[in-house]
């Protein structure tokens, strides 16, 4: 069973219906309880960085995730924020992220240019950057729904799953072993977004 | 233009109908809202924008129960607009499944809104409306649905928006809504021109070259249209649909 942890923070219901339309099962999980009968993990998030991270710590499940994704080797999804909560910290604020993949997120900066406006916002396409399941099959170019003003800096070039251009290339998904994040939206990227979500939910 | 402008259905209701409105007056019903959302899902629209138009003049904030049926319709990202005046309401939205939450009233009345839920909520979900007629002294604001007019000229207003935190400006014409005659060029230029901030054009539009002008002469991020998406014809024959990927890559405005 997918797990969509509902923190207070994301639009789980989206998430949820998408599973549904591809004739996934998923289920809210806010307690411990539910997020350790999960087989996978889904992290959403819209907001800013500072008040994410709080309420998943006022949540109460911060060590049931990393138990899941550390521990149990379970697959955990971060979506937009929630991505962004897997690095270790934000331009954005000043609270620690949860250190799953060594990235830190940084605000979008093109110098003098004037045309790029921030945020970031609207369909793009991505180029995938390395080989793993959930990328398989994929029949034509993707592209998917942004909307962020920070995007991720990784440590380590085997941690970008997926790149997008926007004034310079940015990491627009990540991925370490079991552990994959989102930039994106793919709840609301209709048929592209279904699609890695299949691939999500069946091949992972 | 850019790297791909979204292409904004603007669905306007009052007591959860679809209407119409020509010059903020004047709504003609057009149907059911959700079924206008599966069209325009099965069409693989890039964005949709719900307003109720009516929740202000009466006084009320959203309609949770059902703009969370809407959601659950949509799979494109959405924004709502209409009577929204606390934070815990934009929370809400958000819960409920919309990415931006569209304030015009309360950007005049409680600015403080704009801050405070730009802070916690990031300000990409904040979207500022203005509306402008276009008077004998010039372009004038007016919030309440075109009622209340303010002193401040639309420039004005969008800087002010921007400086209090707002992700995105929805700059609408009351003038040329729902007259088909195509976008007011020189204000969304005027506007574009004074903010860094991306800002959506709607007022107007009657076809995709509207579109196309808009974009690149007006330098808008974005065009919404209503007559555009929900008339046909001369008539104007109710008929919900959009443009095909395949016409808006031959007149140049995706690739």
């Amino acid at each position: 069973m997918i797990a969509v942890i509902d923190y207070g923070m994301g639009n789980v219901n989206s998430i949820v219906n998408m599973f549904k339309k591809i004739g996934v099962a998923s289920m809210l999980a806010s307690s411990v309880d539910q997020i350790q009968r999960a087989d996978k993990l889904v992290l959403p998030g819209v907001g800013s960085f500072d008040a994410g991270m709080r309420k998943l710590q006022q949540s109460g499940l911060v060590d049931a995730i990393k138990k899941h994704a550390l521990l149990d080797n379970k697959p955990l999804m971060g979506i937009c924020l929630g991505m962004q909560m897997l690095g270790k910290r934000s331009e954005e604020g000043t609270e620690d992220g949860l250190s799953l993949i060594p990235f830190e997120n940084k605000r979008f900066s093109f110098g003098d240019r004037k045309d790029l406006k921030i945020p970031h916002m609207g369909w793009d396409f991505v180029k995938i950057s390395k080989n793993d399941p959930v990328v398989t099959n994929f029949d034509s170019e993707q592209r998917y729904y942004f909307v962020h003003s920070y995007h991720a800096v990784c440590e380590l070039e085997e941690n970008v799953l997926m790149r997008c251009d926007y004034g310079y290339s940015f990491a627009a998904a990540v991925n370490h072993c079991n552990i994959y994040g989102f930039q994106f939206h793919p709840e609301k990227s209709h048929k592209f977004g279904m699609a890695l979500l299949d691939n999500f939910a069946r091949r992972v | 233009m850019y790297h791909r402008p979204r292409l904004i259905p603007c669905l306007t209701m009052i007591n959860n109908g679809l209407v119409k409105t020509t010059k903020f007056s004047n709504p003609r019903y057009l149907g059911d809202p959700i079924n206008a959302v599966r069209i325009f899902n099965g069409k693989g629209v890039d964005e949709l924008c719900i307003l109720d138009i009516g929740a202000t003049k009466e006084g009320r904030g959203p309609d949770f129960l059902y703009l969370k049926d809407i959601a659950s319709e949509a799979f494109m990202p959405l924004s709502y607009g209409g009577g929204v005046t606390q934070l815990s309401e934009i929370e809400k939205l958000f819960y409920i499944g919309y990415e931006k939450v569209v304030i015009n009233t309360s950007f005049n009345t409680k600015p403080e809104l704009i801050q405070e839920s730009a802070r916690i909520a990031g300000s990409q979900s904040i979207v500022v409306s203005i509306d402008v007629k276009n008077e004998i002294f010039g372009r004038k604001c007016y919030v309440s649905g075109g009622t209340v007019k303010l002193k401040e000229d639309p420039v004005t207003l969008a800087k002010r928006a921007e400086e209090l935190g707002a992700g995105e400006i929805l700059l609408n014409s009351i003038t040329f809504d729902g007259t088909m005659k195509g976008y007011d060029i020189e204000l969304v230029k005027g506007v574009c021109d004074a903010v860094s901030i991306p800002v959506i054009a709607c007022g107007g539009a009657k076809d995709i070259t509207d579109f196309k002008k808009v974009l690149a002469e007006g330098g808008a991020h974005a065009a919404a249209a209503g007559s555009l998406y929900v008339f046909y014809g001369s008539q104007k024959a109710v008929l919900i649909t959009a443009p095909d990927e395949k016409e808006l890559i031959n007149i140049g405005i995706y690739k």
